[in-house]
C-alpha cells in the first residue's frame, strides 16, 4: 500500500499510530546526493566492505557471477541508487580503491 | 575477533534481511544509524524495540513514514529501560497465559543516545538493570545532544567544542571528562556488559547476538561517530572510531560475570612505535570540534595521560 503524506483527520489511525511497518522505503532518499559512487569493475574483489558499512543499504548483495583473481564468486554488491545519500563512505573504506565519488551530472 | 564463536567473518555470510528498512531520514554518514542496521542484522525480525527520544527515533519515524520492520515504540527521554522492562513484563505474562509469543521469546531492546542514557535516563537504566530484567540496553554514544543542535552532555569528551560548552578566548570547550558507562553498567552486577564500535561490525555483531542470548539484562555501549555534530567529513565516521579504538581513546572491551576481557588490543594494532600523543592527536585535529586545541599542548597531554590511566586501569581488571 502507497502511504498518504498529508492524510486528513478521518484517514488517520486511532493515536496517530503508523500501522504498517518499514514504509520508509517509499521515500527515496537518493536525491539527496551530490557526489555518487561509481565502481572500477575491474578492481573490485567482491569483498562487501561496502555492504557491511553503508548506513543507507544502498548496496545490496546481487545474485551476479564474477571472476577475482581466478575464482568464480556468485556473490556480488551492487549500488542501489534510489537510496545512497552520497556520504563516501564506501569510497574511502574500499580496500582496493575500486569506488571513487564523482559530482552528479559527470561522467 | 574470530574467537566470538559464531564464526561470521565474510560480508556475504550475513543474513540478508534488513529489520532496519531503507529510506531513513539520517543525515549523510551517519554512524549510528549504521550501528542500528548492524544491530537487527545481527538480531534479525525477532525483536521488540524501545527507542528513548534522540536521533534515531528522529530520523527513523518521520510521520507517516517509519523505518522499522520490527514493533517499535517511542517514549520520552528518560524512560526507555522503565518501557522496556514493562514490554519484557507483559510478554513473560502472555507466555504464561500460553496467549501469544509461546514458542521462542523476542528479545527486548531498549535504545538512547548518550544523552538519553547518561544524563536523562540513567535512573531508569539503574532501576531496570537493578530488577534482573531480560533485555538489552543500546547506548549509541555520539558525544552529544546532536539531534537537538550539539549541546554537551556527559558523554562529551574534554575539549571538545558544543553549542553549550563553546570554545573561545577563554574557554576551551567541554570541562569535564567523560562518563564511564560500561563500568556503572559492571557495578550493577550484571551478566554481560560490553563496548563495541561499528568500525569493528563482526565484533559489534558477535557482541550483540551474546547480549540478547544472556539470561538477564545486558548492557552495550556503542561508541559511534556523528559527522554532522563532531564537525567532520561525511566519509570520515569509520576512520574516527577506528583511531579512537586503535589510539586507546574507547578501549573495546566485554564484562561476562564480573570478569573483563579486552576483545582489542591498540598496542598490537599500531604499526610502528609511534608517539602515543602524536596519535591522539591524529584522531582529534580531524575533526572541526576539537580545532581550537591546536598548540594547546598542555591539554592534549593531560587527555593522553587520562587515556593512558583509564587504560591502565582496564587492563589490571583483566589481570584480576
Amino acid at each position: 500500500m502507497k502511504t498518504k503524506l498529508n492524510p486528513t483527520w478521518r484517514e488517520l489511525e486511532l493515536g496517530c499510530t503508523v500501522v504498517e511497518a518499514g514504509t520508509s522505503a517509499e521515500y527515496k532518499t537518493g536525491d539527496w546526493r551530490s557526489f555518487y559512487p561509481k565502481t572500477d569493475e575491474d578492481k573490485c574483489i567482491a569483498c562487501g566492505v561496502c555492504y557491511l558499512f553503508c548506513p543507507d543499504h544502498s548496496r545490496h548483495i546481487a545474485p551476479r557471477k564474477k571472476k577475482v583473481e581466478g575464482a568464480m564468486y556468485t556473490h556480488y554488491f551492487d549500488f542501489n541508487f534510489q537510496f545512497c545519500k552520497g556520504c563516501g563512505i564506501c569510497a574511502a573504506e574500499c580496500p582496493t580503491g575500486a569506488i571513487v565519488m564523482i559530482e552528479e551530472g559527470k561522467k | 575477533m574470530n574467537e566470538t564463536g559464531y564464526g561470521i567473518f565474510a560480508a556475504r555470510m550475513l543474513p540478508k534481511d534488513e529489520p532496519f528498512v531503507q529510506g531513513h531520514r539520517a543525515c549523510q554518514g551517519c554512524i549510528p544509524a549504521l550501528m542500528l542496521r548492524q544491530i537487527t542484522k545481527a538480531i534479525g525480525r525477532d525483536l521488540i524495540v524501545c527507542s528513548a527520544t534522540g536521533c534515531m527515533e528522529i530520523i527513523s519515524s518521520p510521520y507517516p513514514f517509519n523505518a522499522w520492520g520490527v514493533p517499535w515504540i517511542h517514549v520520552a527521554f528518560e524512560n526507555a529501560a522503565a518501557v522496556a522492562s514493562g514490554v519484557e513484563e507483559g510478554i513473560e505474562v502472555l507466555r504464561r497465559k500460553g496467549r501469544f509469543y509461546t514458542g521462542r521469546k523476542p528479545a527486548v531492546l531498549a535504545l538512547g543516545g548518550d544523552g538519553g542514557t547518561m544524563d536523562i535516563g540513567l535512573q531508569a537504566l539503574s532501576g531496570a538493570l537493578e530488577r534482573g530484567t531480560d533485555f538489552v540496553y543500546v547506548c549509541y554514544d555520539n558525544e552529544a545532544y546532536m539531534n537537538t543542535g550539539i549541546q554537551r552532555s556527559s558523554g562529551t569528551p574534554m575539549g571538545a567544542s558544543t553549542s553549550t560548552s563553546p570554545a573561545g578566548r577563554v574557554s576551551t570547550g567541554q570541562v569535564t571528562w567523560k562518563k564511564n558507562l560500561a563500568e556503572i553498567g559492571v557495578a550493577h552486577n550484571i551478566p554481560y556488559v560490553a563496548t563495541a564500535c561499528p568500525s569493528y561490525p563482526f565484533d559489534l555483531m558477535a557482541k550483540v547476538k551474546k547480549a540478547v542470548e544472556v539470561k538477564g539484562p545486558a548492557l552495550l555501549h556503542v561508541f559511534a561517530p556523528c559527522p554532522t555534530g563532531w564537525r567532520c567529513d561525511a566519509n570520515s565516521g569509520i576512520k574516527l572510531g577506528r583511531l579512537a579504538v586503535e589510539s586507546g581513546l574507547f578501549p573495546l572491551f566485554e564484562v561476562v560475570d564480573g570478569q573483563h576481557k579486552i576483545s582489542l588490543d591498540p598496542a598490537t594494532m599500531r604499526k610502528s612505535s609511534q608517539d602515543p600523543i602524536g596519535e591522539i592527536a591524529g584522531y582529534l585535529f580531524q575533526q572541526g570540534r576539537f580545532r581550537h586545541l591546536k598548540g594547546r599542548d598542555e591539554l592534549i597531554q593531560a587527555i593522553q595521560e587520562r587515556v593512558r590511566l583509564e587504560w591502565q586501569k582496564l587492563k589490571a581488571k583483566t589481570e584480576r
